[in-house]
């Protein structure tokens, strides 16, 4: 049978086919939903993991165990797993593993641009690009195998349009896998330096023969056609290429890493010229370049390196087209994505603008408060970056400089989790005094919603310990905790303003759940009257997507608003902003109330 | 014949990715291979949200880039603006006559262009504007706006009408199936 898949839920089917047992992701775009899609069938275990590293290294013990996993993450998730993905390549496998990294060319939601093909050859493991979701199934399946055989684990390295584009897939049966079970191997498994030395023989040894398989894998292939031009492409690099210059030859290549060298011989010997096709980083193109140096190969001199391809682009760039039509369209304001109506965010994004702090930010849906009219957020580097980057900005400043403390970190739950507390307890150790804020909005957001540790779910939505965020933070030796409404503005607004003058760390706590949780909800909304609205454009520097200035008077778009409240709070006019009486509905702010959730919480305890 | 390529494109939440979903559906029906891209993450927070689909006997890419696409549907018209650069010179475009401000309009810094149409018409003459909202008021479901707008496009390309229904009776809830049958009608008669 043939379904239409998108190369992510392609890789959850290969896996299930290939009998895996067992998946860990943590959420990250253009990643995500191939754990979401292995947590689906029944016959996997999965799980969110606190971090990539995590994933990474749970999924290495189950493979100790004979049982075969996989771990997804995004291209700068993998670099949070490098540190064990490193030494999984020196220990091998007992149950087959797979290891999905997803990349993001032209940064789609991204805060770079990493080719992570690098990581193939730094770790010395085996790759598969899949150009499309059939073989992103296959190479999936065939990649336990290979695992498994080659005591290796591999790399399946997916793109955003791979993983978000849909193709037509054949799909096939499950291959029952037994867990083969735990035996002590201390040589393999434990990573003594004289164990890693021998360990290391092994690789050396493993490259070689994997370049073997490169060799005879059949979907490495030739296409003869005209032998002007020979193409070297993998990926949807591919794809792109065979669109623009059907006629030419190509060496499609399925199993990138080692490089099929003899097949890349034979095919240099069979045409006149070679241009290799890759988004981002010329990786095949220096290494055949190395190995080939008489050969003429083109690559980065004629395709751009920076932002993802397309079929024009490489059309141009083999100069099969002209520039495109030039068109002058006039000025086009652009469509930033902005916090929901009725975000938990918001309000104190909207303080801290007020406040005027230098706030150091994290990666989720609250960087949003970095762009007008919010301007709230100075810096985004990486998970769990806000409160490291804090501390070490207030040690520059503060300590060093003699300046007044003046810097507030902020991060959300998941991030929290994620890589937030390592971060909170050196702040702390080090006599750090800045003030972080945690978004706690009960989920992790951005990516879709996934459930986190403080969600009180796991994957499959099942009822699980909920861990306490406030507790940790304690635990990590901070005394000023506080845990507020981010709707209470006023207190929102003292309780910030308090941290920042003191002379020691603090943590905000700021608790409500994110307004997408509520999305089958019908809302009344609120209205603003006309005749009072005195056009000061305050509400509007909420940045509320569902408010809109015209005709010098705020407007209310009713069809978005949740009745959060918040634009009546921050309105100076008295009855300026009203619930709308004519529209039946609930009022965000209502459903869920911060001291009951508390008090629930210590009677359970 | 040669691939063809659709865009679909609006604002996140104005239900694309399931009219492009339906598009696919009726494609892969019709006996053509498929191929769709979108994308997720950052721009579902109310940015634009653009899907492509491709379909032919053979596609190889699921994306395109400037001057390829054969159609724009466009469910917002500042987003036609925007994809029209993707499109070929004189290749068709059907406009919902819907205006949402993006948060710099909203916030008073930068003008909704006024000129939509005019703008369009310097890259092709083959656009057409339409008013999903009101078609799907005076049928009385503010939802089937989609379906209407399908039915538009549907006039314009090469595939049986049953093969649009069918797929349509599948996707949508049960209990409005006729009311999106009649959407879809007043879009693909009209
Ligand atoms: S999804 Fe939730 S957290 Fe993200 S912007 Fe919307 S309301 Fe805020
Ligand atoms: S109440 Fe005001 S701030 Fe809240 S969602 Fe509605 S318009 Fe936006």
């Amino acid at each position: 049978m043939k379904k239409l898949l998108s190369g992510n839920e392609a890789i959850a089917r290969g896996a299930w086919e290939g009998g895996v047992h067992f998946g860990a992701a943590y959420p990250g775009t253009p990643s995500t939903e191939i754990l979401e899609n292995l947590s689906k069938y029944d016959d996997v275990l999965t799980e969110w993991s606190t971090n990539e590293k995590v994933a990474l290294e749970v999924a290495l013990g189950a493979t100790f165990g004979g049982a075969r996993a996989l771990v997804a993450q995004k291209h700068v998730g993998l670099n949070v797993a490098a540190d064990p993905l490193f030494s999984a390549s020196y220990i091998g496998v007992t149950g087959g593993f797979v290891i999905v990294t997803a990349d993001d060319p032209g940064m789609h939601s991204s805060q770079n641009e990493q080719d992570n093909r690098h990581y193939a050859r730094a770790a010395k493991l085996a790759m598969f690009e899949p150009s499309d979701s059939q073989e992103a199934k296959e190479f999936t399946r065939i990649a336990f195998d290979l695992s498994e055989e080659y005591d290796t684990p591999v790399l399946i390295r997916m793109t955003t349009r791979t993983s978000h584009s849909k193709s037509l897939v054949e799909l096939g049966d499950r291959k029952e896998v037994e867990v083969k079970g735990y035996q002590r191997d201390f040589h393999k498994r434990n990573l003594l330096p004289a164990n890693a030395r021998k360990r290391h023989v092994f690789v050396e040894e493993r490259m070689k023969k994997l370049e073997e398989f490169s060799n005879n894998f059949e979907y490495n292939r030739i296409e003869w056609g005209n032998r002007d031009i020979g193409i070297i492409a993998s990926g949807v690099a591919y794809q792109y290429a065979k669109e623009a210059i059907p006629g030419a030859s190509f060496l499609k290549i399925s199993f990138s890493y080692p490089l099929p060298f003899k097949k890349i011989e034979e095919f240099i010997k069979g045409v006149k010229k070679i241009i290799v096709v890759e988004e981002n980083d010329p990786i095949m193109e220096t290494e055949i370049k190395a190995r080939f140096p008489e050969a003429e190969i083109h690559g980065k001199d004629m395709i751009p390196m920076i932002n993802e391809l397309n079929p024009r682009i490489v059309k141009e760039a083999l100069g099969v087209v002209g520039k495109p039509d030039d068109v002058d369209l006039g000025e086009i304001p652009p469509r930033p994505p902005a916090l929901c109506p009725g975000c938990p965010h918001t309000g104190i994004f909207y303080i801290l603008n007020q406040l005027k702090v230098t706030v150091t930010g994290d990666i989720g849906c609250y960087t949003l408060g970095a762009l007008p009219p919010l301007n709230a957020m100075d810096t985004c580097v990486d998970m769990g970056a806000s409160i490291s980057n804090a501390h070490g900005l207030d040690m520059a400043l503060r300590v060093i400089k003699g300046e007044k403390k003046r810097i507030v970190g902020i991060i959300g739950d998941s991030t929290f989790f994620h890589s937030g507390i390592t971060s909170l307890i050196d702040l702390v150790y080090n006599k750090g005094v800045s003030t972080v804020i945690i978004l706690d909005n009960r989920i992790t957001a951005m990516t879709g919603h996934q459930e986190n540790p403080g969600s009180g779910k796991n994957i499959k939505g099942e009822p699980t310990k909920e861990i306490d965020i406030e507790a940790i933070v304690r635990a990590s030796g901070v005394e000023d905790v506080i845990t507020i409404d981010p709707f209470d503005l006023k207190l929102a607004k003292r309780v910030i303003n308090d941290a920042i003058h003191k002379e020691e760390p603090s943590v905000i706590i700021a608790k409500r759940p994110c307004a997408l949780l509520y999305r089958k909800i019908k809302w009344k909304p609120l209205k603003v009257v006309p005749d009072k609205c005195v056009g000061c454009k305050i509400c509007i520097r909420l940045g509320c997507p569902a408010i809109s200035f015209r005709d010098k008077k705020a407007v209310i778009e009713p069809f978005l608003c949740t009745s959060c409240q918040l634009c009546k709070d921050v309105c100076p006019i008295d009855g300026a902003i009203v619930p709308d009486d004519s529209m039946e509905g609930l009022m965000i702010r209502d459903l869920w109330d911060l001291e009951k959730e508390m008090k629930k919480n210590k009677e359970e305890k | 014949m040669d691939t063809k390529t659709i865009i679909i494109c609006g604002v996140g939440g104005q239900g694309i990715l399931l009219a492009s979903d339906v598009l696919s559906d009726v494609l892969l029906e019709a006996g053509y291979d498929v191929k769709k891209s979108e994308v997720h993450g950052m721009s579902q927070r109310g940015g634009d949200v653009i899907s492509t689909v491709r379909y032919g006997k053979k596609v190889y890419s699921p994306i395109v880039g400037e001057d390829e696409a054969d159609m724009i549907l466009a469910f917002e018209k500042l987003e036609a603006l925007r994809n029209l650069r993707l499109l070929k010179r004189d290749g068709k475009v059907m406009i919902n006559d819907f205006r949402w401000d993006p948060l710099p309009v909203a916030t008073g810094t930068l003008e909704y262009p006024e000129d939509i149409a005019e703008r369009v018409s310097k890259k092709t003459k083959n656009y057409k504007v339409v008013n999903a909202t009101k078609v799907a008021e005076e049928l009385g479901n503010i939802r089937v706006a989609n379906i209407y707008l399908l039915g538009v496009l549907a006039k314009e390309m090469d595939v049986k009408r049953e093969i649009w229904e069918d797929v349509i009776k599948r996707r949508v809830p049960q209990k409005a199936v006729d009311v999106n049958l009649k959407a879809f009608a007043v879009g693909f008669e009209g």
